[in-house]
């Protein structure tokens, strides 16, 4: 048998033109489909960015809100009450909104603020410069070394800027897991300045972090809390509402969806026609197997092993170009959004699969019908 | 005398139905010996290329049967026929077939692979039958690099290297001029027919058959004229 697919791969991969217009169809077909998936797995990322970096476990809010960016506030209330329900470990709640800096150049620009229970100071982000301590010192505010940090000139500790009027200090610089989607620098401060700081509606809370004391115990609080007319949700459920919302009720869901779309009948109308093309030139000596004795279903092995050869080789290529490009635009652009997952990558093989199966079929089909006495008959 | 090689009896096919139907082959019968070079000429359309493919178990006949050491060929199902005709039987196609995306060695390989021998093995014997026909020295060259003659020569080594007791050639001249097709036969009678093989060649080509045993004329499907003992 290894023999008969080392015959297969040398009738393949020695028709150079085919071969590599075979490759070129795949490899463009997987690259575009995990360019797409890629780019739109980026955005749901960086569009969940604040649940994962806060990192708590139940999230309550308006049952409206959609995104993390548009939050709805809730009354004082809702906290006690969440504090109250049986199994709730403790309840902080977190500020999550937008202000203006202005800059030491007198440059104006926006930021998003997150503001920290003052007590626990749930959600603290990772320090790289400064003391956590020093974020309840006057006017202090903790900066996210992210790729949008240029944008408020790369502050240093110390760095001093206005906000609505306010003085505001940089007491430290911290990281975080995953930055914004929208290119906006984030501030860290605490809650209470927070609201006291950016102008706010009657009710401060964004939202309100929840730990359960223990895992069982999150059933509860979901039920508690909708008795309540409120949402509480856990952190993976918030990313995947997240998700839902940029999916489902904006067009980019549907955009990328139709890019991949065409990104696979791309490939398969080309891996599809070359791999016809090259079967039908191949016929007459697939013809004369037939007639020395190859038998069927040796030469559906020899065409599904080269069906199956060039659309791996491809999905290899595409996904390491993809890979690549990827890498080179993160190198030029930090904030790129595009990350590839597992669930990409097994979409495209997917497809890959399919446009294997699709383009030995259509050989299969052809070869199955040859017959030896057309070889004699020329 | 040789052992008989072939019985054809009573073989008829015909293509199409109704008022479109062609009688290709018309009650055929023959026998062919090992040790001898059979041709079936004649001109165009008379069948013998039909007749030829029943007689190597590629087109099932209407009726009659083809009895190649006392079996019935057409008895055999579909995977025991390609087994049959991948040891039995040696094909040199009219136009050769030979893959152009193989190396010539390879070209001739193919049965042995197909008889799943190691490849390393089958290269080394596909060599030694290149060496036969004169060729080792073109063995890693692609088929499309040689002449006609010595593409001919290479379907040749590909029908022989399995060790088949009868080798068909369709129309061995038809692309070659009168000397190349001359020295071929000539290889053929004389270094590739033994007396445990028969050689069954179709064409209508008078030049070459002087180095037929028997001729077997046909035309319309009907056997019209066997001459035996011809050779010089």
């Amino acid at each position: 048998m290894i023999g008969l697919l080392k015959i297969a791969f040398k009738l393949l991969v020695n028709d150079k033109g085919k071969f590599a217009a075979l490759l070129i169809g795949i490899t463009f077909a997987v690259f575009l489909m995990v360019q797409m998936t890629s780019i739109f797995a980026g955005i749901l990322q960086k569009a969940s960015a604040v649940v994962t970096n806060i990192g708590a476990k139940i999230w309550i809010m308006d049952p409206s809100v959609t995104t993390v960016a548009n939050s709805v506030p809730m009354p004082d209330y809702v906290q006690d009450a969440v504090r109250s329900i049986p199994g709730v470990k403790y309840a902080v709640p977190l500020y999550s909104g937008g202000a203006t800096l202005k800059l030491q150049s007198g440059v104006y620009q926006s930021v998003t603020v997150l503001g920290l229970d003052d007590t626990s100071l749930l959600g603290r982000p990772e320090l790289l410069e400064g003391n956590i301590e020093d974020i309840y010192a006057e006017n202090g505010f903790i900066v996210v070394k992210d790729s949008e940090i240029e944008k408020l000139e790369n502050p240093v500790v110390g760095t001093v800027f206005e906000l609505n009027d306010h003085r505001g200090v940089i007491v430290g610089i911290a990281k975080v897991t995953n930055n914004g989607l929208f290119g906006i620098p984030s501030l860290y401060t605490t809650y209470n300045r927070a609201i006291q700081y950016i102008p706010s509606a009657r009710f401060t809370s964004s939202y309100i972090l929840v730990e359960p004391k223990v895992e069982s115990d999150i059933a509860t609080i979901k039920q508690e809390v909708a008795n309540m007319g409120y949402l509480a949700i856990t952190d993976e459920e918030f990313c995947n509402k997240i998700s839902n919302f940029y999916k489902y009720k904006t067009g980019i869901g549907t955009n990328i969806l139709f890019m991949t779309i065409i990104s696979f009948v791309v490939g398969l109308s080309i891996s599809g026609q070359t791999f016809y093309t090259f079967i039908l030139e191949n016929l007459d000596k697939f013809g004369a197997l037939k007639a020395i004795g190859a038998k069927s279903q040796e030469l559906v092995i020899m065409i599904v092993f080269q069906a199956a050869f060039t659309a791996l080789t491809g999905y290899g290529l595409g996904v390491g170009l993809c890979t690549l490009m990827i890498f080179l635009a993160k190198m030029r652009l930090p904030n790129y959004a595009s990350i590839v997952t597992y669930t990409d990558l097994g979409m495209a093989f997917l497809m890959v699969i399919i446009i294997a199966i699709f383009s030995s079929y259509i050989g299969v089909r052809k070869v199955l019908k040859i017959e030896p006495f057309d070889v004699f008959r020329g | 005398m040789a052992n008989t090689a072939i019985i054809a009896r009573q073989l008829v096919k015909w293509f199409g139905e109704g008022e479109s139907r062609t009688n290709a082959v018309q009650e055929v019968s023959f026998e062919i010996r090992y040790g001898e070079s059979f041709f079936l000429v004649g001109p165009s359309g008379s069948g013998k290329t039909t007749l030829l493919s029943m007689m190597s178990g590629i087109l099932r006949p209407n009726s009659g049967s083809v009895l190649i050491d006392n079996t019935d060929i057409w008895s055999l199902n579909n995977d025991e026929l390609a087994d049959f005709r991948l040891n039995r039987i040696g094909f040199v196609f009219q136009d050769y077939h030979l893959f152009p995306r193989l190396t010539t060695v390879e070209n001739v390989a193919i049965p042995l692979i197909l008889k799943r021998c190691d490849w390393d093995e089958a290269i080394e014997e596909a060599l030694k039958f290149l060496d036969i026909v004169g060729l080792k020295g073109r063995a890693f060259l692609p088929p499309v690099k040689l002449s006609g003659g010595e593409q001919q020569r290479v379907a040749i080594a590909r029908a022989m290297v399995s060790q088949p007791d009868i080798l068909i050639f369709d129309e061995p001249t038809a692309s070659l001029d009168g000397d190349s097709g001359k020295k071929i036969m000539a290889f053929v009678k004389s270094d590739i027919l033994n007396e445990k093989r028969c050689v069954l060649v179709v064409t209508h080509d008078d030049r070459i058959f002087e180095f037929a045993d028997c001729i077997m004329k046909m035309e319309d499907g009907k056997v019209t004229a066997i001459e035996k003992g011809l050779a010089k």
